[in-house]
């Protein structure tokens, strides 16, 4: 389903002005970042869109970086500046969540692109995995979520998963841990403060994902 | 949740918002629109100002050519089927194409039937002039709706009426009472389930983006500004005299629209734009294709 119509225009949610810190940067310039702040929205948390590299203020604690193209997105962080401000916030260790073109963006590797972006999640993660959009798919399976010590802190069982032209992680290393599989590859990651899913939560109606990282 | 073929087209329209997808007729085209930012590629052999240079019947592009530019890049490919032709569409979904236009710009092969889009896997987006012909688009299958603007001119101003027109509709529907919805769905020559969902949100049920017409970083911004969620620019990039400086500074207007300081350095030093058509110079009316 489509966002409601005021996300058009929308740069910020209503509080954000209220707020110093905790706010929910949203890297906004190509994709679905409207469906992240809709889905924000519904859960109560302060967020703003990062357009230009002056949008990333003190109070950003969060960043969210969207579904949409990565080879879009990934030329305008540069362009933007936005690429550095976010790359500081990830090395600082502070909660990052990234959604299909968004873990790829996160991804040291990449099995069938030269380009890397972030590159802080340990894994090798292969672009359109699942084919062209004849091999879009929905299915449901169990999350886990990891604790800083990676042990398992819990399970947000029957998620819905969403793959749009998706990726999937082909390889790992040791630091990530895999929060969902369907099939034999693994679709969702943690490290640490960073979540990486090849699916969409925020084009679906479960909120779940959100919550677990805004408790991050 | 039992999500449907149809949502997830949508939602692949979803993910190219705030994009530009770039007509491209050669593999070394959709390089350089790939490199420079584009969401998506639409690939045909001939540009729509060619097209309307040429004369004579306009038809799908040659799969082999569009194969090509398919494992050219890795973002999604988009190309034209005639409006109405079934066979054209069907050849488009067997080589997995990730959208099909059922477009205007080509010759149509029905004058009163579209696709009945709805049987096909592979999602479809088609142009439309005012909010009638978009609810009949969606209603037929469509999972992505575009303006016409009038394709191959450089000129942006049917584009600007398109939006506009559907914007102004939009928000005339919503304002009505809902027992009036009735009479405005007939009016329209739509579903009433179509004309509530528009009522009831403010918006059309698909990702609506600009086309036709765009020839620079200027327009890009101003279709952003009417409320278009992304462009396609057709002639625009390629008939220009830097199309790899020109694509690049398009897609960065179109993600910065509200940016005057950035939309002033985008727009030095381009080069040449296309030659312009103005509207009242054409002859073939391309956005009068498909009611």
């Amino acid at each position: 389903m489509v966002v409601d119509v005021s996300y058009i225009s929308k740069e910020h949610s209503d509080d954000v002005d209220a707020v110093a810190h905790g706010v929910t940067g949203i890297l906004a310039v190509q994709g679905a970042f409207a469906e992240h702040a809709a889905m924000l929205d519904r859960l109560g948390a302060p967020w703003k869109l990062l357009r230009a590299a002056e949008d990333f203020d003190d109070s950003i604690d969060r960043v969210i970086l969207p579904g949409g193209e990565s080879t879009t997105q990934g030329k305008l962080l540069r362009s933007t500046g936005l690429f550095d401000p976010i790359a500081a916030h990830i090395a600082a260790g502070k909660p990052t969540f990234g959604t299909c073109a968004g873990m790829i963006l996160l991804a040291e590797r990449l099995d069938n692109d030269p380009n890397v972006y972030f590159g802080v999640l340990d894994a090798t993660v292969r672009r359109n995995a699942y084919g062209r959009q004849l091999g879009s798919f929905a299915t449901t399976e169990d999350v886990q979520t990891f604790a800083a010590n990676g042990d398992s802190s819990g399970v947000i069982s029957d998620f819905p998963l969403v793959f749009i032209r998706g990726p999937f992680v082909a390889e790992m290393g040791p630091k990530a841990h895999v929060m969902a599989s369907t099939g034999d590859n693994a679709v969702a990651l943690q490290q640490g403060n960073i979540l990486a899913t090849a699916f969409h939560p925020e084009i679906t109606d479960d909120t779940r994902i959100h919550e677990y990282f805004l408790s991050l | 949740m039992e999500t449907t073929r149809n949502e997830l087209n949508k939602n692949l329209a979803q993910m190219l918002k705030g994009g530009v997808i770039m007509d491209v007729t050669t593999p070394e085209q959709a390089r350089i629109a790939e490199d420079a930012g584009a969401c998506a590629v639409m690939a045909l052999e001939r540009i729509p100002a060619d097209i309307r240079a040429a004369g004579g019947v306009s038809r799908m592009s040659d799969p082999a050519m569009i194969k090509g530019i398919q494992e050219a890049v890795s973002i999604p490919v988009m190309a034209k089927a005639r409006i109405g032709h079934i066979a054209e569409a069907r050849i488009l979904q067997a080589i997995e194409i990730d959208y099909i236009d059922e477009s205007e710009v080509l010759s149509p092969a029905d004058d009163v039937y579209h696709i009945d889009k709805n049987e096909f896997a592979v999602p479809f987006v088609c142009g439309a002039k005012n909010l009638g012909e978009a609810l009949r688009r969606i209603e037929e299958g469509a999972s992505m709706i575009r303006t016409k603007g009038e394709p191959g001119t450089g000129d942006v101003i049917q584009a600007v009426r398109h939006m506009r027109t559907m914007n102004k509709q939009i928000r005339e529907l919503v304002s009505l009472r809902d027992d009036e919805v009735y009479e405005y769905a007939k009016q329209l020559a739509v579903p009433y389930e179509l004309a509530k969902f528009v009522h009831d949100n403010g918006r059309l049920p698909v990702v609506n983006f600009a086309a036709g017409g765009v020839a620079t970083p200027a327009d890009a911004a101003l279709m952003m500004e009417l409320g278009a969620e992304g462009v396609f620019v057709g002639s625009g990039i390629f008939k220009s005299g830097d199309p790899a400086k020109r694509a690049a500074a398009i897609v960065q207007a179109t993600a910065n629209w509200q940016d005057a300081d950035l939309l002033a350095r985008l727009s030095e030093n381009l080069g040449e734009a296309m030659v312009g058509i103005n509207e009242d110079e054409i002859e073939t009316i391309m956005a009068a294709r498909g009611e």
